[in-house]
Protein backbone atom coordinates (compact mmCIF):
# COMPACT_ATOMS: atom_id res chain seq x y z
CA UNK A 1 0.00 0.00 0.00
CA UNK A 2 0.96 3.77 0.16
CA UNK A 3 2.86 5.45 2.47
CA UNK A 4 1.88 8.74 2.83
CA UNK A 5 4.16 11.50 2.10
CA UNK A 6 4.08 14.15 4.58
CA UNK A 7 1.02 15.81 3.33
CA UNK A 8 1.62 19.67 2.28
CA UNK A 9 -0.89 22.18 0.49
CA UNK A 10 -0.94 22.01 -3.21
CA UNK A 11 -0.85 25.48 -4.68
CA UNK A 12 -1.97 26.95 -8.04
CA UNK A 13 1.18 27.92 -10.01
CA UNK A 14 2.06 29.85 -12.31
CA UNK A 15 4.18 28.05 -15.12
CA UNK A 16 5.66 29.93 -18.35
CA UNK A 17 5.56 27.73 -21.59
CA UNK A 18 9.52 28.19 -22.51
CA UNK A 19 9.35 25.66 -25.51
CA UNK A 20 6.83 23.02 -27.51
CA UNK A 21 7.48 20.49 -29.25
CA UNK A 22 5.23 18.90 -31.90
CA UNK A 23 5.20 14.99 -31.42
CA UNK A 24 2.82 13.60 -33.88
CA UNK A 25 -0.06 15.59 -35.72
CA UNK A 26 -2.10 15.42 -32.81
CA UNK A 27 0.48 15.74 -29.90
CA UNK A 28 2.28 18.17 -28.88
CA UNK A 29 4.77 18.54 -25.67
CA UNK A 30 4.93 21.72 -23.33
CA UNK A 31 8.04 22.52 -21.77
CA UNK A 32 7.12 24.49 -18.40
CA UNK A 33 9.27 26.55 -15.94
CA UNK A 34 7.50 26.41 -13.13
CA UNK A 35 9.15 28.26 -10.15
CA UNK A 36 9.63 26.63 -6.66
CA UNK A 37 8.62 23.20 -8.35
CA UNK A 38 9.17 20.81 -5.36
CA UNK A 39 9.69 18.06 -8.08
CA UNK A 40 7.95 14.52 -8.80
CA UNK A 41 7.79 11.43 -9.34
CA UNK A 42 7.33 9.40 -12.32
CA UNK A 43 4.04 8.70 -13.17
CA UNK A 44 2.09 11.89 -11.15
CA UNK A 45 0.16 13.84 -12.65
CA UNK A 46 -1.14 18.10 -12.18
CA UNK A 47 -4.17 19.59 -12.72
CA UNK A 48 -4.06 22.46 -15.55
CA UNK A 49 -6.72 25.50 -14.80
CA UNK A 50 -7.24 27.96 -18.00
CA UNK A 51 -9.13 30.89 -17.01
CA UNK A 52 -10.54 33.04 -19.91
CA UNK A 53 -10.34 36.92 -19.86
CA UNK A 54 -13.86 36.89 -18.36
CA UNK A 55 -13.18 34.88 -15.23
CA UNK A 56 -14.03 31.36 -16.70
CA UNK A 57 -11.95 28.56 -15.65
CA UNK A 58 -11.82 25.40 -16.72
CA UNK A 59 -9.45 22.64 -14.92
CA UNK A 60 -8.51 18.88 -16.32
CA UNK A 61 -5.35 16.43 -15.70
CA UNK A 62 -2.68 15.93 -17.69
CA UNK A 63 0.36 13.28 -16.80
CA UNK A 64 3.71 14.58 -16.42
CA UNK A 65 5.98 13.53 -19.48
CA UNK A 66 9.33 14.37 -17.77
CA UNK A 67 11.47 12.70 -15.25
CA UNK A 68 12.83 14.78 -12.27
CA UNK A 69 15.46 16.46 -12.14
CA UNK A 70 14.68 16.80 -15.88
CA UNK A 71 17.59 16.56 -18.51
CA UNK A 72 17.79 20.96 -18.83
CA UNK A 73 17.11 21.45 -14.84
CA UNK A 74 13.76 22.55 -13.13
CA UNK A 75 11.19 22.29 -15.72
CA UNK A 76 7.76 20.39 -15.67
CA UNK A 77 6.99 18.60 -19.23
CA UNK A 78 3.23 17.85 -20.59
CA UNK A 79 2.68 16.38 -23.89
CA UNK A 80 -0.97 16.49 -24.58
CA UNK A 81 -2.94 14.50 -27.18
CA UNK A 82 -5.89 17.03 -28.88
CA UNK A 83 -9.21 15.50 -28.30
CA UNK A 84 -11.13 16.91 -31.53
CA UNK A 85 -14.51 17.56 -29.08
CA UNK A 86 -12.05 18.96 -26.14
CA UNK A 87 -12.42 22.53 -24.54
CA UNK A 88 -8.98 22.39 -22.67
CA UNK A 89 -7.05 19.74 -24.91
CA UNK A 90 -6.98 21.70 -28.28
CA UNK A 91 -5.83 25.21 -26.83
CA UNK A 92 -2.87 23.11 -24.96
CA UNK A 93 -2.06 21.12 -28.42
CA UNK A 94 -2.39 23.99 -30.41
CA UNK A 95 -2.74 27.05 -29.28
CA UNK A 96 -0.62 28.45 -26.35
CA UNK A 97 2.50 29.40 -27.62
CA UNK A 98 6.18 30.29 -26.12
CA UNK A 99 6.02 32.55 -23.11
CA UNK A 100 2.30 32.21 -22.14
CA UNK A 101 1.49 31.10 -19.07
CA UNK A 102 -0.86 29.06 -17.61
CA UNK A 103 -1.59 27.50 -13.73
CA UNK A 104 -0.92 24.23 -12.88
CA UNK A 105 -1.13 22.17 -9.42
CA UNK A 106 0.41 19.42 -7.92
CA UNK A 107 2.72 16.67 -8.36
CA UNK A 108 -0.16 14.62 -7.51
CA UNK A 109 -0.44 10.50 -7.11
CA UNK A 110 0.42 8.41 -5.44
CA UNK A 111 -0.22 5.36 -6.37
CA UNK A 112 0.95 4.77 -10.05
CA UNK A 113 4.20 5.89 -9.56
CA UNK A 114 7.65 4.01 -10.39
CA UNK A 115 10.34 4.30 -7.27
CA UNK A 116 13.63 3.92 -8.76
CA UNK A 117 14.51 1.69 -5.34
CA UNK A 118 11.59 -0.52 -6.85
CA UNK A 119 14.48 -3.75 -7.86
CA UNK A 120 11.78 -6.01 -9.78
CA UNK A 121 11.58 -5.81 -13.77
CA UNK A 122 9.34 -3.14 -15.41
CA UNK A 123 6.60 -3.75 -17.81
CA UNK A 124 4.90 -0.35 -19.25
CA UNK A 125 1.53 -0.67 -21.43
CA UNK A 126 0.50 1.95 -22.97
CA UNK A 127 -2.55 2.60 -25.05
CA UNK A 128 -1.92 5.77 -27.16
CA UNK A 129 -1.49 8.75 -25.35
CA UNK A 130 -1.53 6.78 -22.03
CA UNK A 131 2.54 6.62 -22.96
CA UNK A 132 3.18 9.77 -21.21
CA UNK A 133 3.15 8.94 -18.09
CA UNK A 134 5.25 5.41 -18.80
CA UNK A 135 7.54 7.57 -21.26
CA UNK A 136 8.29 9.70 -17.83
CA UNK A 137 9.10 6.13 -16.38
CA UNK A 138 11.45 5.03 -18.94
CA UNK A 139 13.33 8.64 -18.24
CA UNK A 140 13.86 8.64 -14.55
CA UNK A 141 14.87 4.79 -14.66
CA UNK A 142 17.29 6.54 -17.42
CA UNK A 143 18.28 9.40 -14.96
CA UNK A 144 18.71 7.02 -12.28
CA UNK A 145 20.96 5.01 -14.23
CA UNK A 146 18.71 1.91 -13.27
CA UNK A 147 19.30 -1.71 -13.94
CA UNK A 148 15.91 -3.03 -13.58
CA UNK A 149 14.62 -3.95 -17.25
CA UNK A 150 11.94 -2.38 -18.91
CA UNK A 151 9.57 -3.54 -21.62
CA UNK A 152 7.10 -1.11 -22.83
CA UNK A 153 4.15 -2.39 -25.08
CA UNK A 154 2.35 0.11 -27.01
CA UNK A 155 0.26 0.40 -28.83
CA UNK A 156 -0.77 3.33 -31.56
CA UNK A 157 -2.96 3.24 -34.54
CA UNK A 158 -0.22 4.05 -36.85
CA UNK A 159 3.40 4.65 -37.28
CA UNK A 160 2.43 8.42 -37.39
CA UNK A 161 0.87 8.29 -34.02
CA UNK A 162 3.89 7.37 -31.96
CA UNK A 163 4.92 9.77 -29.35
CA UNK A 164 8.94 10.56 -28.51
CA UNK A 165 9.35 7.91 -31.76
CA UNK A 166 13.41 9.47 -32.04
CA UNK A 167 14.16 9.22 -28.39
CA UNK A 168 12.34 5.85 -27.90
CA UNK A 169 14.95 4.51 -30.84
CA UNK A 170 17.78 5.92 -29.34
CA UNK A 171 17.06 4.86 -26.19
CA UNK A 172 16.22 1.44 -27.03
CA UNK A 173 20.19 1.64 -28.90
CA UNK A 174 21.96 2.84 -26.15
CA UNK A 175 20.12 0.44 -23.59
CA UNK A 176 20.14 -3.34 -23.23
CA UNK A 177 17.59 -3.32 -20.70
CA UNK A 178 15.35 -1.23 -22.27
CA UNK A 179 12.95 -2.81 -24.85
CA UNK A 180 9.90 -1.41 -26.88
CA UNK A 181 7.23 -3.37 -28.80
CA UNK A 182 4.99 -1.42 -30.95
CA UNK A 183 1.40 -2.82 -31.56
CA UNK A 184 -0.47 -0.85 -34.78
CA UNK A 185 -3.71 -0.91 -34.36
CA UNK A 186 -5.11 0.35 -37.76
CA UNK A 187 -1.99 0.54 -40.15
CA UNK A 188 1.28 -1.39 -39.45
CA UNK A 189 4.90 -0.07 -41.37
CA UNK A 190 6.20 -0.94 -44.45
CA UNK A 191 7.07 -4.45 -44.78
CA UNK A 192 5.95 -5.22 -41.13
CA UNK A 193 5.36 -9.25 -40.80
CA UNK A 194 2.40 -8.73 -38.93
CA UNK A 195 -1.04 -6.96 -40.23
CA UNK A 196 -2.71 -4.51 -37.70
CA UNK A 197 -4.55 -5.54 -34.53
CA UNK A 198 -5.35 -4.95 -31.16
CA UNK A 199 -3.16 -6.00 -28.16
CA UNK A 200 -3.91 -9.55 -27.53
CA UNK A 201 -2.89 -12.33 -25.12
CA UNK A 202 -0.10 -13.13 -27.50
CA UNK A 203 1.11 -9.62 -27.76
CA UNK A 204 1.68 -9.45 -24.01
CA UNK A 205 2.80 -13.22 -23.65
CA UNK A 206 5.73 -12.46 -26.18
CA UNK A 207 6.87 -8.92 -25.44
CA UNK A 208 6.40 -9.00 -21.66
CA UNK A 209 7.68 -10.72 -18.34
CA UNK A 210 6.44 -14.39 -17.19
CA UNK A 211 4.42 -14.04 -14.26
CA UNK A 212 6.57 -15.93 -12.28
CA UNK A 213 9.62 -12.81 -12.60
CA UNK A 214 6.86 -11.08 -10.55
CA UNK A 215 7.38 -7.58 -12.48
CA UNK A 216 5.42 -4.87 -11.16
CA UNK A 217 3.27 -3.64 -14.37
CA UNK A 218 2.02 -0.24 -15.16
CA UNK A 219 -1.03 -0.15 -17.94
CA UNK A 220 -2.37 3.72 -18.99
CA UNK A 221 -4.45 4.06 -21.30
CA UNK A 222 -8.37 4.56 -22.51
CA UNK A 223 -10.69 2.73 -20.10
CA UNK A 224 -11.23 -0.39 -22.64
CA UNK A 225 -7.76 -0.57 -23.77
CA UNK A 226 -6.57 -0.39 -19.96
CA UNK A 227 -9.89 -3.28 -19.18
CA UNK A 228 -8.35 -5.58 -22.04
CA UNK A 229 -4.58 -5.41 -21.20
CA UNK A 230 -5.35 -5.34 -17.19
CA UNK A 231 -7.43 -8.98 -18.12
CA UNK A 232 -4.65 -10.00 -19.90
CA UNK A 233 -2.18 -10.20 -17.62
CA UNK A 234 -4.34 -11.47 -14.30
CA UNK A 235 -5.45 -14.68 -17.29
CA UNK A 236 -1.36 -14.92 -18.01
CA UNK A 237 -0.77 -15.21 -14.41
CA UNK A 238 0.23 -11.98 -12.94
CA UNK A 239 -0.66 -11.18 -9.53
CA UNK A 240 -3.22 -8.55 -9.84
CA UNK A 241 -1.81 -6.56 -6.72
CA UNK A 242 1.13 -5.92 -8.91
CA UNK A 243 -0.98 -4.27 -11.67
CA UNK A 244 -1.15 -0.88 -11.74
CA UNK A 245 -3.97 1.20 -14.08
CA UNK A 246 -4.56 4.57 -14.67
CA UNK A 247 -7.61 4.59 -17.39
CA UNK A 248 -8.39 8.01 -19.32
CA UNK A 249 -11.70 9.71 -19.47
CA UNK A 250 -14.07 12.21 -20.09
CA UNK A 251 -12.82 14.95 -22.79
CA UNK B 1 -8.77 34.92 -10.14
CA UNK B 2 -6.11 33.23 -12.01
CA UNK B 3 -4.17 34.38 -14.48
CA UNK B 4 -5.32 34.96 -17.89
CA UNK B 5 -4.63 32.38 -20.44
CA UNK B 6 -4.08 34.52 -23.56
CA UNK B 7 -6.37 33.33 -26.53
CA UNK B 8 -8.55 30.71 -23.65
CA UNK B 9 -12.36 31.02 -24.36
CA UNK B 10 -14.01 27.74 -23.20
CA UNK B 11 -16.48 26.04 -24.52
CA UNK B 12 -19.29 27.68 -21.70
CA UNK B 13 -21.30 24.16 -22.90
CA UNK B 14 -20.63 22.68 -19.27
CA UNK B 15 -22.19 26.03 -17.02
CA UNK B 16 -24.67 24.45 -15.31
CA UNK B 17 -25.82 25.43 -11.65
CA UNK B 18 -25.19 21.73 -10.50
CA UNK B 19 -21.81 21.81 -11.49
CA UNK B 20 -19.59 21.85 -8.76
CA UNK B 21 -16.38 24.02 -9.19
CA UNK B 22 -13.36 22.80 -11.86
CA UNK B 23 -15.78 19.96 -12.75
CA UNK B 24 -16.70 19.63 -16.16
CA UNK B 25 -19.74 17.33 -17.51
CA UNK B 26 -19.53 14.10 -19.58
CA UNK B 27 -21.77 11.85 -20.97
CA UNK B 28 -20.13 8.96 -21.10
CA UNK B 29 -19.61 6.64 -17.86
CA UNK B 30 -15.67 6.92 -17.57
CA UNK B 31 -13.99 3.83 -15.73
CA UNK B 32 -11.47 5.09 -12.83
CA UNK B 33 -9.65 1.94 -11.08
CA UNK B 34 -6.35 1.64 -9.22
CA UNK B 35 -5.97 -2.00 -11.03
CA UNK B 36 -7.36 -4.56 -12.84
CA UNK B 37 -11.49 -5.27 -12.60
CA UNK B 38 -12.13 -8.41 -10.27
CA UNK B 39 -14.34 -10.97 -11.63
CA UNK B 40 -17.05 -11.57 -8.54
CA UNK B 41 -19.21 -14.59 -8.79
CA UNK B 42 -22.48 -13.51 -6.87
CA UNK B 43 -22.51 -17.06 -5.04
CA UNK B 44 -19.05 -15.79 -3.51
CA UNK B 45 -20.45 -12.57 -2.67
CA UNK B 46 -21.10 -11.19 0.64
CA UNK B 47 -20.95 -7.34 2.49
CA UNK B 48 -20.41 -7.29 6.34
CA UNK B 49 -20.19 -3.98 8.90
CA UNK B 50 -17.92 -4.91 11.35
CA UNK B 51 -18.69 -2.82 14.61
CA UNK B 52 -15.90 -1.41 17.26
CA UNK B 53 -16.36 -4.55 19.58
CA UNK B 54 -16.01 -7.15 16.42
CA UNK B 55 -19.15 -7.63 16.40
CA UNK B 56 -20.21 -8.77 12.53
CA UNK B 57 -23.21 -8.27 10.57
CA UNK B 58 -23.16 -9.94 7.06
CA UNK B 59 -25.41 -10.68 3.97
CA UNK B 60 -25.11 -12.71 1.26
CA UNK B 61 -26.16 -11.90 -2.05
CA UNK B 62 -29.71 -13.30 -1.75
CA UNK B 63 -30.32 -11.85 1.66
CA UNK B 64 -29.03 -8.77 0.49
CA UNK B 65 -30.85 -8.16 -2.75
CA UNK B 66 -34.25 -9.59 -0.45
CA UNK B 67 -33.60 -6.10 1.02
CA UNK B 68 -36.02 -3.53 0.44
CA UNK B 69 -33.69 -1.50 -2.42
CA UNK B 70 -34.55 2.65 -3.35
CA UNK B 71 -34.31 3.55 -6.63
CA UNK B 72 -32.49 6.33 -6.81
CA UNK B 73 -31.48 9.46 -9.35
CA UNK B 74 -28.62 11.39 -8.29
CA UNK B 75 -25.54 13.16 -9.81
CA UNK B 76 -22.13 11.96 -9.62
CA UNK B 77 -18.42 14.08 -9.34
CA UNK B 78 -15.02 12.49 -9.95
CA UNK B 79 -12.03 13.99 -8.36
CA UNK B 80 -10.39 13.43 -11.93
CA UNK B 81 -12.84 16.81 -13.02
CA UNK B 82 -15.98 14.91 -14.41
CA UNK B 83 -19.48 14.99 -13.81
CA UNK B 84 -22.19 12.85 -14.64
CA UNK B 85 -26.03 14.62 -13.80
CA UNK B 86 -29.23 12.11 -13.12
CA UNK B 87 -27.63 9.14 -13.04
CA UNK B 88 -30.03 6.50 -12.10
CA UNK B 89 -29.54 3.99 -9.37
CA UNK B 90 -30.71 0.46 -7.20
CA UNK B 91 -29.23 -0.55 -3.88
CA UNK B 92 -29.99 -0.79 -0.47
CA UNK B 93 -29.94 2.57 1.31
CA UNK B 94 -27.32 2.39 4.58
CA UNK B 95 -29.85 3.17 6.45
CA UNK B 96 -31.51 -0.13 6.24
CA UNK B 97 -28.35 -2.09 6.75
CA UNK B 98 -27.48 -0.37 10.00
CA UNK B 99 -30.73 -0.87 11.59
CA UNK B 100 -30.07 -3.24 13.56
CA UNK B 101 -25.96 -2.57 13.83
CA UNK B 102 -24.75 -0.91 17.58
CA UNK B 103 -22.02 1.28 17.14
CA UNK B 104 -20.63 4.65 18.44
CA UNK B 105 -18.34 4.91 15.96
CA UNK B 106 -18.32 8.03 13.75
CA UNK B 107 -16.34 6.59 11.28
CA UNK B 108 -15.79 3.60 8.67
CA UNK B 109 -13.37 2.27 6.80
CA UNK B 110 -15.19 1.23 3.77
CA UNK B 111 -13.31 -2.48 2.05
CA UNK B 112 -13.14 -3.69 -1.52
CA UNK B 113 -12.49 -6.87 -2.92
CA UNK B 114 -9.14 -6.20 -4.25
CA UNK B 115 -7.77 -4.38 -0.94
CA UNK B 116 -9.25 -0.76 -1.42
CA UNK B 117 -10.41 1.24 0.96
CA UNK B 118 -11.55 4.65 2.12
CA UNK B 119 -12.88 6.52 4.98
CA UNK B 120 -15.99 8.01 5.40
CA UNK B 121 -17.77 9.78 8.93
CA UNK B 122 -20.54 7.76 9.76
CA UNK B 123 -23.32 10.75 9.35
CA UNK B 124 -22.51 10.51 5.98
CA UNK B 125 -23.58 7.73 5.24
CA UNK B 126 -26.70 8.08 7.33
CA UNK B 127 -30.23 9.53 6.87
CA UNK B 128 -30.52 9.08 2.88
CA UNK B 129 -27.31 9.90 1.72
CA UNK B 130 -25.61 6.79 0.90
CA UNK B 131 -26.35 3.58 -0.78
CA UNK B 132 -24.45 -0.20 -1.74
CA UNK B 133 -26.26 -0.04 -5.67
CA UNK B 134 -26.17 -2.80 -7.94
CA UNK B 135 -27.91 -1.66 -10.41
CA UNK B 136 -27.15 1.05 -12.95
CA UNK B 137 -30.22 2.28 -15.43
CA UNK B 138 -32.32 -0.85 -14.88
CA UNK B 139 -29.10 -2.77 -15.58
CA UNK B 140 -26.73 -5.10 -13.28
CA UNK B 141 -23.63 -3.51 -12.72
CA UNK B 142 -20.90 -3.78 -14.60
CA UNK B 143 -17.74 -4.97 -13.09
CA UNK B 144 -15.93 -1.88 -14.47
CA UNK B 145 -18.08 0.37 -12.45
CA UNK B 146 -17.98 -1.75 -9.35
CA UNK B 147 -20.47 -4.95 -9.92
CA UNK B 148 -21.62 -6.81 -8.52
CA UNK B 149 -21.92 -4.18 -6.06
CA UNK B 150 -20.64 -0.59 -5.12
CA UNK B 151 -20.62 1.88 -2.14
CA UNK B 152 -22.75 5.35 -3.66
CA UNK B 153 -21.78 8.58 -1.49
CA UNK B 154 -23.00 11.03 -4.17
CA UNK B 155 -22.06 14.25 -2.42
CA UNK B 156 -18.92 13.10 -1.98
CA UNK B 157 -16.30 12.48 -4.88
CA UNK B 158 -16.63 9.22 -6.20
CA UNK B 159 -13.49 8.07 -4.93
CA UNK B 160 -15.09 7.69 -1.65
CA UNK B 161 -17.99 5.60 -3.51
CA UNK B 162 -15.76 2.22 -3.06
CA UNK B 163 -16.37 -0.34 -6.20
CA UNK B 164 -16.67 -3.88 -5.24
CA UNK B 165 -17.09 -3.28 -1.95
CA UNK B 166 -17.23 -5.86 0.63
CA UNK B 167 -17.75 -4.38 4.04
CA UNK B 168 -17.40 -1.47 6.25
CA UNK B 169 -15.41 -1.28 9.08
CA UNK B 170 -16.50 0.98 12.18
CA UNK B 171 -13.95 2.91 13.73
CA UNK B 172 -13.76 5.58 16.62
CA UNK B 173 -11.18 7.46 14.96
CA UNK B 174 -10.48 8.60 11.47
CA UNK B 175 -8.21 6.93 9.38
CA UNK B 176 -7.08 7.73 6.03
CA UNK B 177 -7.91 4.73 3.03
CA UNK B 178 -6.29 4.09 0.10
CA UNK B 179 -6.05 7.77 -2.63
CA UNK B 180 -6.37 9.68 1.06
CA UNK B 181 -2.65 8.31 2.44
CA UNK B 182 -1.55 8.91 -1.27
CA UNK B 183 -2.41 12.66 -0.73
CA UNK B 184 -6.21 13.16 -1.57
CA UNK B 185 -8.57 14.77 0.69
CA UNK B 186 -9.72 13.05 4.10
CA UNK B 187 -13.35 14.24 3.29
CA UNK B 188 -13.56 15.05 -0.28
CA UNK B 189 -16.83 17.57 -0.83
CA UNK B 190 -16.63 18.23 -4.79
CA UNK B 191 -18.68 21.53 -3.20
CA UNK B 192 -15.93 22.90 -1.44
CA UNK B 193 -13.72 21.65 -4.06
CA UNK B 194 -11.94 19.23 -1.21
CA UNK B 195 -9.84 17.23 -3.96
CA UNK B 196 -6.41 17.02 -2.29
CA UNK B 197 -4.86 17.49 1.50
CA UNK B 198 -5.14 21.11 2.77
CA UNK B 199 -8.07 21.78 0.23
Amino acid sequence: MVRAAVPRRLTWRVATVVDTRQETSSARTLVLDVPDWPGHLPGQHVDVRLTAEDGYTAQRSYSIASAWPSDDGGQVELTIQRLEDGEVSPYLADVVAKGDQIELRGPVGGWFVWREKQPAPVLLIAGGSGVVPLMAMIRARGLARGRQPFRLIYSVRTPEDVCFADELRRRVRDDPGLDVHFVYTRKAPEGSPVPPKRIDVAAVNSHGWPPDFQPDCFVCGPTSFVETAADILVALGHDPKRIRTERFGGA
Amino acid sequence: MGIISRGFGGRRRDSSPDLPPGQYLTHDFPVLSAGPTPRIPLDRWSFSIVTETGEKHSWNWDEFTALPAEEITVDIHCVTKWSKLGTGWKGVSLDTLFEDVESAADYAMAHSVGGYTTNVPVEDLLDGKAWIAYEFDGEPLHPEHGGPARLLIPHLYFWKSAKWVNGLRMMPEDEPGFWEAAGYHMYGDPWSEQRYHGD
